[in-house]
C-alpha cells in the first residue's frame, strides 16, 4: 500500500469512524423491528455525530483550552478548539431529551398495545384501521 | 484587573424587540409550571402568545422596506457571537406563526377541555409555549447552530404534544414515535451539515458562513454540507419521500395541536430551507449543483399529484387534509425551483396562505370531532344544517384550498402560475392547474357531505362554542381578506424574495 | 432489602460524596471540567442511587415529585431572569457586563457561575423526574425476588 493510500485511511480515521458509526445507527434504526432496539440505534448515530464534531476541534499539540488561574496567558500555547465542544454539549442534551422522551413513549406504547415489536403493533393497527373502514362503509351502505 | 469606565449606551425596549420575541413565551413556559394553577394556564399562554404577535407586527413593520435588524445576544458581536437578525422573510414567518398560534389559543381552550384530561392542563400549555418558542427562535435566529437549538426545543414539545392524541386513539403515540425516529434522524443529518460547514469555513454565523462558502463554493466538504442540510430539513418539511411521518401525526394529534402545527411546522422548516439554500450558500452555488431540477423539481410535482389523489381516497377528513398538506407543500417547492424572484415570492405567498388556511380546515375538523365524535366522513353527513356556521367556515377554507378568485390561494396559485409562465415552463403551469383541479375534487366531497346527505338518527350535533367559533370565523375570513386585499402579503413577500435573492441576509 | 446490608450501608456512605462531588463539579467549571450539566446529572445519581436501593417511596419522601417539577421549571428562571436583569440594565440580553458595570471580567465571572446554578438545578431535577417517571410504572419486586 503506497504512502498515499495509508494516509488516506489512518489520516482519515476519525472520519472513517464515524461514517462507520453513522451507517451502523442507522442501519439498526431502519432494520431493527424493536421499538427499544431503534432508539438504541438512533443514540448510536447521534454519537457518531458527537464524535465528528469533537475530533475536528482538536489541534495537533494542543491543551484544554482553559487558561491559567492567574490569568497570564502564554502567546506561544496552542489550545485545542472550544468551540465543537460547546456544540456538542448541546447535542449531547438533546440526545438525552430525545431518547427520554422516545423511551417513555415506548413504555406508554407497552401499556396500550402489550407489546413492543413493530411487526405485532402494526399487525393491531391494521387491525382498527380496517374495523374502521368497515364502519365507515357500513355507515356509507345506509346513505346510499 | 484594570478599573475602566466602559462606554456603555444603553439599548431601550424597541431594540430588545427581536429578543422579547422568543423570550416571552419562553419565560412564560416554566412560568406556568412553577405557578402551577390550573386556572391561570390558559391565560399567561395567550398573553405571551398575544405579546408576540404584537412584537411580531412590529418587526414586520420596521422591516418591510427592506432593512434589516441585528441583535447581538451577550453583547457579543457576530460573527463570534450568537446574533438574531430580522429581514422581510423572516418577520413575515413570525407574523404567520404568533398570528396563528394567537387565534388557535381560545379555540384550543374548549377543545383541549373535551380531548384531554384536566390534569396534563398545566403541562400541556407550558409544551405548547416551548413549542411557540421553538418555531420562533428557528425563524428568528440568525445563527446556524442556534437553529438546530430551536428546531429540537420544537420538535421534542410537538412529539409530545401529538401523543396527548392518545387520550382519544391510541395510534397517537405510534405516530408520535415514529415522528420522534424520522425528525431526530432529519436533525441530526442537518447537525452534521452544519459540522461539514463549520469544518470549511470555521464559523456558524449565517450572514459570515455566506461570505466564506462563496469562497469555497467546489469544496466537496461544503457540496456534502449542502446535501445533508437539504435532506435534514427536507425531512421536517416532509418532501415527498420524506413526508411518512405526516399523515399519521396530523390524523391522532388533538385537533388543537394539528390545526397549529399544520399552519406552522412545515412552514417554519421551508423557511430554513429557504434561508439555507438562498442566503447562506447563495444562487451562486445552487446553480452551480442540479439539486433543483433533479430532486427539488421531480419531487414537488410527485407530491402535487401522488399527494392530491391519495386525499381523494380518503375516508376520513384528518387523513384527507394531511395528505392535502403534503400536496401544499408541493406547490412551496415548486416555487422555489423556478430559482427566480417570481417563484421565491409564489413560495413565500404560498406559504403565508396555506398556514391560515390549513390552520382554519383543522379548526373546523376539531369542531365537527367535538359535536359528532369523529372526523370520518359517515360522521359529517348532514351537519351543514344542523352546523350551519362551522361548515360555511369550512367551505370557504375549502375554496382557499383549492384557490378560487376571492380567497387567498387564488393569489399564491395565481403567483405560481405566472412564475412558471415567467421562466417558460408552460407544462408546469398547466400541472399546476391540474393538480388545483385534484383538490376541487376533495373539497367537493366533503361539502357534498356536508350539505347534501341526511343526517344520521343518532347523531345530536348543535352547533359549536362561541369560544371556538370566533377563531375559526377569523381564520376563515383572513383567508378571503388575504385573497381580496393581498398588498400586505405581496409586499412582505416581494421585499422577502428581493433579500433572500440578493444574496445575502443584507451584510453590509 | 433487608437481606441486603452491604447494599444499604455503602450507599448510605456513598450519597453524601456523590453529592460532595456533584456540588465540587458545578463550581469548578470555570478551571476544570464541570459545569451546570454534568454536576447535575452526578446529582441526580446520588437520588436515583437512593431510589433504587432504598425503594421508590423513600426517595419519593426526600424528593417528592411536586418538587422535582417546580425545580425543573425554577432552574430555567434562573437562567432567563439573569438575562432578563440585562436587559432591564440596558444591556443586551445576557449580556454578564450587566452583573458589574466596573469590572465586566467580573461581570462574565459571576453571570456564568448563576447560569450554571440554574443548569445544574434544572438537570438534577429532569434526571429525577425521568427516572420518578420510569420507575413508577414498573411493577415493585418483593424481597425474595432481589
Amino acid at each position: 500500500m503506497d504512502s498515499g493510500t495509508l494516509d488516506f485511511i489512518v489520516g482519515h480515521l476519525n472520519y472513517w469512524l464515524f461514517i462507520l458509526l453513522m451507517m451502523t445507527g442507522l442501519y439498526i434504526v431502519v432494520a431493527k423491528g424493536n421499538l427499544v432496539k431503534k432508539i438504541v440505534g438512533l443514540n448510536i448515530f447521534q454519537t457518531s455525530v458527537f464524535m465528528l464534531y469533537i475530533s475536528i476541534g482538536k489541534v495537533t499539540g494542543g491543551t484544554a483550552p482553559i487558561f491559567p488561574l492567574d490569568m497570564k496567558v502564554d502567546p506561544d500555547v496552542v489550545y485545542s478548539n472550544p468551540l465543537p465542544h460547546v456544540l456538542i454539549l448541546t447535542a449531547i442534551v438533546v440526545g438525552i431529551a430525545t431518547t427520554s422522551l422516545g423511551l417513555a413513549l415506548i413504555i406508554r406504547i407497552r401499556e396500550e398495545y402489550h407489546s413492543i415489536e413493530e411487526d405485532q403493533i402494526a399487525e393491531i393497527e391494521n387491525a382498527v384501521l380496517q374495523s374502521e373502514q368497515w364502519a365507515s362503509e357500513q355507515a356509507a351502505g345506509e346513505h346510499s | 484587573m484594570a478599573t475602566q469606565e466602559v462606554h456603555h449606551v444603553a439599548l431601550t425596549l424597541t431594540d430588545h424587540l427581536p429578543i422579547l420575541e422568543v423570550l416571552v413565551p419562553f419565560v412564560a413556559a416554566p412560568l406556568v409550571v412553577v405557578l402551577g394553577s390550573r386556572r391561570l394556564a390558559w391565560p399567561i399562554a395567550f398573553a405571551a402568545s398575544a405579546i408576540s404577535f404584537v412584537i411580531s407586527c412590529l418587526l414586520l413593520l420596521q422591516v418591510l422596506d427592506g432593512s434589516y435588524i441585528s441583535y447581538h445576544i451577550g453583547g457579543w458581536a457576530p460573527p463570534l457571537g450568537i446574533e438574531y437578525r430580522v429581514d422581510a422573510a423572516n418577520a413575515f414567518v413570525l407574523f404567520l406563526v404568533s398570528g396563528i398560534s394567537t387565534v388557535i389559543l381560545p379555540y384550543a381552550r374548549a377543545s383541549f377541555e373535551a380531548e384531554i384530561p384536566r390534569r396534563s392542563s398545566t403541562l400541556l400549555y407550558a409544551l405548547y409555549l416551548l413549542c411557540l418558542t421553538g418555531l420562533l427562535g428557528v425563524v428568528i435566529t440568525g445563527d446556524a447552530f442556534n437553529v438546530f437549538v430551536f428546531l429540537e426545543i420544537s420538535s421534542l414539545s410537538t412529539y409530545v404534544l401529538i401523543a396527548q392524541g392518545s387520550h382519544r386513539d391510541k395510534r397517537a403515540l405510534t405516530a408520535a414515535y415514529d415522528y420522534l425516529i424520522m425528525g431526530t434522524i432529519g436533525a441530526t443529518f442537518f447537525v452534521i451539515g452544519i459540522g461539514f460547514l463549520y469544518m470549511a469555513t470555521g464559523t456558524l454565523n449565517m450572514a459570515d458562513l455566506a461570505e466564506r462558502i462563496a469562497n469555497q463554493s467546489d469544496s466537496r466538504t461544503v457540496r456534502a454540507a449542502f446535501a445533508f442540510i437539504v435532506v435534514g430539513v427536507g425531512l421536517k418539511v416532509a418532501i415527498y419521500p420524506l413526508h411518512l411521518w405526516l399523515p399519521n401525526a396530523y390524523t391522532f394529534a388533538p385537533s388543537a395541536i394539528t390545526a397549529f402545527l399544520a399552519g406552522t411546522a412545515t412552514k417554519v422548516a421551508i423557511y430554513v430551507l429557504l434561508r439555507f439554500m438562498f442566503s447562506v450558500f447563495q444562487p451562486g452555488f445552487i446553480s452551480q449543483v442540479p439539486t433543483l431540477e433533479v430532486i427539488i423539481l421531480p419531487f414537488a410535482l410527485v407530491a402535487m399529484f401522488a399527494a392530491s389523489l391519495t386525499a381523494i381516497f380518503q375516508r376520513d377528513l384528518k387523513r384527507m387534509l394531511a395528505y392535502s398538506s403534503i400536496a401544499q407543500i408541493g406547490y412551496m417547492l415548486l416555487g422555489i425551483s423556478f430559482f427566480s424572484q417570481a417563484g421565491l415570492m409564489a413560495t413565500m405567498i404560498q406559504l403565508f396562505n396555506h398556514g391560515i388556511t390549513k390552520a382554519a380546515l383543522f379548526m373546523g375538523v376539531g369542531i365537527f370531532v367535538l359535536r359528532s365524535g369523529g372526523s370520518f366522513y359517515y360522521h359529517l353527513n348532514g351537519l351543514g344544517k344542523t352546523m350551519p356556521w362551522t361548515s360555511a367556515a369550512m367551505v370557504i377554507a375549502g375554496m382557499s384550498l383549492i384557490g378560487i378568485p376571492g380567497t387567498a390561494g387564488f393569489i399564491s396559485k395565481w403567483l405560481l402560475v405566472q412564475a412558471a409562465l415567467e421562466a417558460g415552463w408552460w407544462p408546469i403551469a398547466v400541472l399546476i392547474v391540474a393538480s388545483s383541479l385534484l383538490a376541487v375534487i376533495y373539497v367537493w366531497r366533503v361539502i357534498e357531505t356536508l350539505y347534501l346527505t341526511e343526517p344520521s338518527q343518532e347523531v345530536t350535533a348543535r352547533e359549536a362554542p362561541l369560544s371556538m367559533l370566533i377563531p375559526l370565523w377569523i381564520m376563515a375570513l383572513a383567508c378571503i381578506y388575504f385573497g381580496l386585499d393581498s398588498d400586505l402579503t405581496l409586499n412582505a413577500s416581494k421585499t422577502a424574495a428581493e433579500g433572500l435573492l440578493a444574496g445575502s441576509t443584507g451584510m453590509e | 432489602m433487608r437481606h441486603h446490608l452491604i447494599l444499604r450501608v455503602i450507599t448510605k456512605l456513598l450519597v453524601g460524596t456523590i453529592f460532595l462531588f456533584a456540588l465540587y463539579v458545578q463550581f469548578h467549571g470555570d478551571y476544570s471540567p464541570g459545569g451546570g450539566f454534568q454536576a447535575g446529572v452526578i446529582m441526580a445519581a446520588g437520588f436515583i442511587l437512593y431510589g433504587l436501593v432504598f425503594t421508590l417511596d423513600k426517595a419519593q419522601q426526600v424528593f417528592p415529585p411536586w418538587l422535582v417539577h417546580k425545580l425543573i421549571a425554577l432552574g430555567v428562571l434562573i437562567y432567563a431572569a439573569t438575562g432578563i436583569y440585562s436587559l432591564f440594565a440596558g444591556y443586551a440580553y445576557l449580556d454578564y457586563a450587566a452583573l458589574a458595570p466596573h469590572h465586566p471580567e467580573h461581570g462574565q465571572h459571576y453571570g456564568i457561575l448563576i447560569v450554571e446554578l440554574g443548569v445544574g438545578i434544572t438537570v438534577t431535577a429532569v434526571m429525577v423526574a425521568v427516572y420518578y417517571a420510569f420507575a413508577s410504572r414498573a411493577p415493585v419486586l418483593s424481597d425474595e425476588d432481589w
